[in-house]
């Protein structure tokens, strides 16, 4: 048995638990990291890897907002640059209808400064001819982009490690109790962990995280189901999505295509896989959005595992009724951009009691009075 | 045969090679009525692949000494034509439970099962070394079927390169298709040959047969070079050099096509996709789904058969394909003959003792062997070397073959890591200091092989977020 | 590739990059371009000539651009009659 006493533990090293990390050593906070797999290897580092502040709610966009100037100056922070290319991103629309969405949704978000350029007609078909004829316009984001999670999350740990930050990694937490005004986690008989803070970054894991300690959070699983083409010439710079959702895509350096849309099944045991009409889902969408890409190979699929919450926000703050708990989880797909961001929050609630973010819409107390679906496992 | 078929029973054979092509027989014998999933043109799988229908050769011309197996194996699969559902030029891309889905010419399509059995055979072990990506090279497999199925050489001066029985066999069949042997180069040293040879008593004929393509091209004076690690393969467009080295000192020959392999690797994947337990043989130098002597997996219902069970050559695996479809009989309430699966699994039992005796005389390289440079091209799909390999385990502490994958991109290209997946293992067990039983292996994904994106173009359907 | 044994089949045409060449019946695609032209694509990151390897459907390293659009995997893949492939660093490219 390995036995720990620190300031903070961590459960869950993908990019919230590892950015909480680094921020927390940056302050000179003694951290061990628990981490059931490999720092990254789950939802953090299998994402679609879209750096998109456009289509977040005004609550999210001051996350947004703090974490955009981080992603440019990745390498300083975690020594690589991800693949981190600000290559814009364009909300897709497919009739007037969507067209009147995105200009409303510019209008709601004037204040945050993304530079929303909504394009129609001609001047749409001029500067993108690569869309199909059913795509008649888009809100164009020219500050936003697209990175590779499984570098980001991947160095992200790494960058924590190096800080001086304790990562165990293929070591799944088996049971958390209070000792005193702190906590006690244990891994089986391999690992216990005496903290005084305790922060839940175990994303799809961590309802049932917050589950033991007595907090009943409620969130639901999905699947996120994504395809990457073998490498293909130039087709599109910029990243995509679409207004009302299902589908997703951008065109990597090296060529190959990568394109989301749709939800996978659970497999068992914290595993998931493609629907069996994935690919017909996502091909037939990317098709025809892209005719460019009607003749394409694909090479891989896969489902991640991701918490969802009834408002699509996440959970972020310390516990009400686990004083010395800080949730931060249930970013319901939408995790990727705002995590540097959310590690410095977090870093700031526990050192400092606030944060210079507001984070209020995230409190994890805020469905308490609604019927709540339990804490599982995924 | 006491039971009687019910109609709930919708078994599935994947493959036609001798596992596949026995199993079925099996299952019609007992009144079922098999889905034949096979991405060949014609049955009879590798081994016994039959060339396109234009072409004349007879059955000796094409399978020598195999070729009465060959004849027979054809001939049971001619008859069972009208009793299965058979699919050639059928890719299986991915599996679910009670699922296949396959890609075929009517386009994709899903397949149920209630039982299946795998028998998806294998394809050359490859080790990589400096210039085999260049034109001229191919896999050992891949020069055997280009004669077979062909009627073609991979060029007019070639070396072979690797280890195992095939080198011979390739050298004996290319001679005597009018191509010059430029080299055999065999890892595998004289003293690894004289240590296998008890075990490989086991089956005489095979070991005689062996014995004999050696003799047949050493009185030939075709030379064999034992203990040998290929350095490069040098040329511009196209290889015009082999380049080894042996403890004596380093080798040069002219060469316009090279053939490398060093015995074969198992085709695993819909076993992994069902979620079939694994286990890593050190023997073998591979992980292969957990089977018992019936074939069956630790999947209830799924049964595995053949070379994609692990590598026993095509005797055994005709009799491992008959003793799976047993199995799936006796699990689906058929009667089966208990002496008969009996004498099957003692037959499958012989040909295990005989592969260890190939194993003792053509040994598994090791990766300390290999002096491959840090530009090597290690996955040649997304052309990544050796060094950037080395650089993981370096600077990332890697030691795990998905992380390895996750952060080179070695084994995540198009072929799904099924040319570069044994060389990174054993030089991830290297350089990270664990076993390759530990480094883990590159687990399957869908699609197994590449699919189309959009084999039937859609609209944009009714999207929901 | 050199043709040795089993060639007395008829003839077909096919083309690569517009120039017109004759294979044989039940020539798959790979015998036909490799017994006449040094490669079948070039590689997508080293910009390198490829041939394929495994010749048996694995190593996904032959697959050829054809003028309609779609590739085909050249191993596996039996001439026919009047296909037309674009091969860049051939003649005509």
């Amino acid at each position: 048995m390995k036995n720990f006493d620190t300031d903070v533990a961590v459960v869950g090293a993908g990019l919230i638990g590892s950015a909480t990390a680094l921020a927390l050593r940056q302050r000179g906070v003694a951290v061990v990291m628990l981490e059931r797999d490999l720092g990254g290897s789950r939802a953090s580092g299998v994402n679609f890897g879209g750096v998109r502040r456009q289509g977040r709610s005004p609550a999210q966009l001051h996350l947004a907002a703090r974490a955009h100037p981080i992603w440019a100056d990745l390498k300083a922070k975690i020594g690589i640059d991800g693949e981190y290319v600000r290559s814009g991103h364009i909300k897709l629309a497919r009739s007037q209808a969507d067209l009147t969405a995105l200009a409303a949704y510019a209008a709601r978000v004037a204040d945050f400064d993304l530079g929303l350029e909504i394009l129609e007609g001609r001047a749409f078909r001029e500067r993108y001819p690569c869309f199909g004829p059913e795509i008649i316009g888009g809100s164009f984001c020219p500050g936003d982009g697209q990175a590779n999670p499984r570098l980001v999350a991947a160095a992200y740990a790494q960058a924590a490690r190096q800080a001086g930050c304790e990562v165990i990694e293929r070591c799944p937490v088996t049971g958390i109790t209070r000792e005193g005004d702190g906590f006690l986690l244990r891994c089986g008989d391999a690992v216990a962990v005496r903290a005084r803070r305790l922060v839940n970054a175990a994303g799809a894991w961590g309802a049932g995280i917050a589950a033991a300690l007595g907090d009943d959070i409620p969130m639901r699983f999905d699947y996120p189901t994504i395809l990457v083409t073998e490498p293909l010439p130039p087709i599109v710079s910029v990243n995509i999505g679409i207004e009302g959702g299902g589908f997703y895509g951008r065109q990597v350096e090296r060529g190959n295509l990568v394109m989301g849309g749709g939800f996978g099944v659970a497999s068992g045991d914290g595993a998931s896989r493609p629907d069996s009409g994935a690919l017909a889902r996502i091909g037939g969408r990317a098709a025809a959005i892209l005719p460019a890409t009607r003749h394409a190979r694909v090479i891989r699929i896969w489902a991640g595992i991701e918490g969802y919450t009834a408002d699509k926000n996440p959970f972020i703050g310390e516990s009400a009724n686990v004083p010395g708990l800080f949730h931060a989880f249930g970013f319901s797909g939408g995790g990727f951009q705002i995590a540097p961001a959310v590690g410095e929050v977090l870093c700031e609630l526990i050192c400092e009691g606030r944060s210079s973010t507001p984070v209020e819409a995230f409190r994890p107390d805020r469905f308490q009075q609604q019927s709540a679906e339990p804490g599982r496992t995924p | 045969m006491s039971g009687r078929p019910s109609p709930e029973i919708r078994p599935v054979v994947v493959g036609a090679g001798p596992a596949g092509i026995r199993a079925a027989e099996a299952l019609v014998a007992a009144g079922l009525r098999p889905v034949v999933l096979d991405e060949g043109e014609r049955a009879g799988g590798q081994i016994y692949r039959q060339p396109p229908a234009a072409f004349s050769r007879s059955r000796k011309a094409l399978y020598g000494f195999e070729a009465g197996k060959a004849e027979r194996l054809h001939a049971t699969f001619a008859a069972l034509r009208a009793h299965i559902d058979y699919r050639p030029r059928t890719l299986v891309w991915n599996a679910v439970p009670g699922e296949l889905h396959v890609m075929g010419d009517a386009g994709p399509a899903t397949v149920p099962f209630s039982h299946l059995v795998l028998a998806t055979g294998a394809t050359d072990r490859i080790y990589p070394f400096k210039g085999w990506t260049l034109p001229g090279v191919f896999s050992m497999g891949g020069a055997q079927i280009a004669l077979k199925a062909q009627g073609c050489t991979i060029g007019e001066t070639v070396a072979l390169v690797g280890t195992g029985p095939l080198l011979y066999l390739v050298a004996y069949q290319y001679t005597k298709a009018g191509a010059r042997i430029a080299v055999i180069l065999d890892s595998a040293r004289f003293t690894d040959q004289i240590a296998g040879a008890p075990a490989m008593l086991r089956q005489p004929a095979t070991l005689a047969k062996g014995l004999y393509y050696v003799a047949w091209l050493k009185a030939r004076g075709i030379m064999i070079v034992n203990g040998a690690i290929p350095m490069a393969a040098e040329g511009t467009e196209r290889v015009e050099r082999l380049v080894w080295r042996t403890p004596a000192g380093e080798g040069r020959v002219a060469c316009d096509a090279i053939a490398l392999g060093y015995g074969l690797r198992a085709e695993t994947q819909i076993a992994d996709l069902l979620g079939c337990r694994f286990s890593y043989s050190a023997a073998e130098h591979e992980s292969l789904p957990a089977s018992d002597a019936t074939g069956r997996t630790s999947v209830a219902g799924v049964y595995i058969g053949g070379d994609g069970a692990g590598i026993l050559g095509a005797d055994a695996a005709e009799a491992a394909g008959t003793r799976a479809a047993l199995a799936l009989c006796e699990d689906a309430g058929l009667g089966v003959d208990g002496a008969a699966t009996g004498a099957l699994e003692a037959r499958v039992g012989r040909w295990r003792g005989f592969r260890a005796g190939i194993r003792r005389a053509f040994p598994e390289p090791v990766a300390a062997d290999f002096a491959l440079a840090d530009d090597v091209i290690l996955c040649r799909c997304e052309e990544i070397t050796v060094g950037a390999l080395r650089a993981a385990c370096r600077e990332d502490g890697v030691d795990e073959l998905n992380r390895l994958k996750a952060l080179t991109r070695i084994g995540m290209g198009r072929c799904q890591g099924r040319m570069c997946g044994p060389a990174a293992r054993a030089l991830l067990a290297h350089h990270s200091g664990r076993s390759p039983g530990d480094v883990g292996r590159l687990r399957g994904q869908a699609p197994i092989k590449p699919m189309p994106l959009a084999p039937m173009p859609l609209v944009f359907d009714e999207a929901k977020p | 590739m050199r043709r040795a044994v089993d060639q007395d089949r008829p003839s077909i045409s096919f083309f690569i990059n517009g120039q017109r060449f004759t294979g044989k019946l039940g020539d798959t695609v790979l015998t036909a371009v490799l017994t006449q032209a040094g490669h079948l694509r070039t590689s997508e990151f080293e910009h390198q000539p490829r041939a394929g390897f495994c010749l048996m459907g694995a190593c996904q390293d032959c697959w050829v651009v054809t003028e309609a659009g779609p590739a085909v995997r050249a191993c596996s893949t039996l001439l026919e009659d009047g296909m037309a492939f674009v091969i860049e660093g051939l003649p005509g490219t």
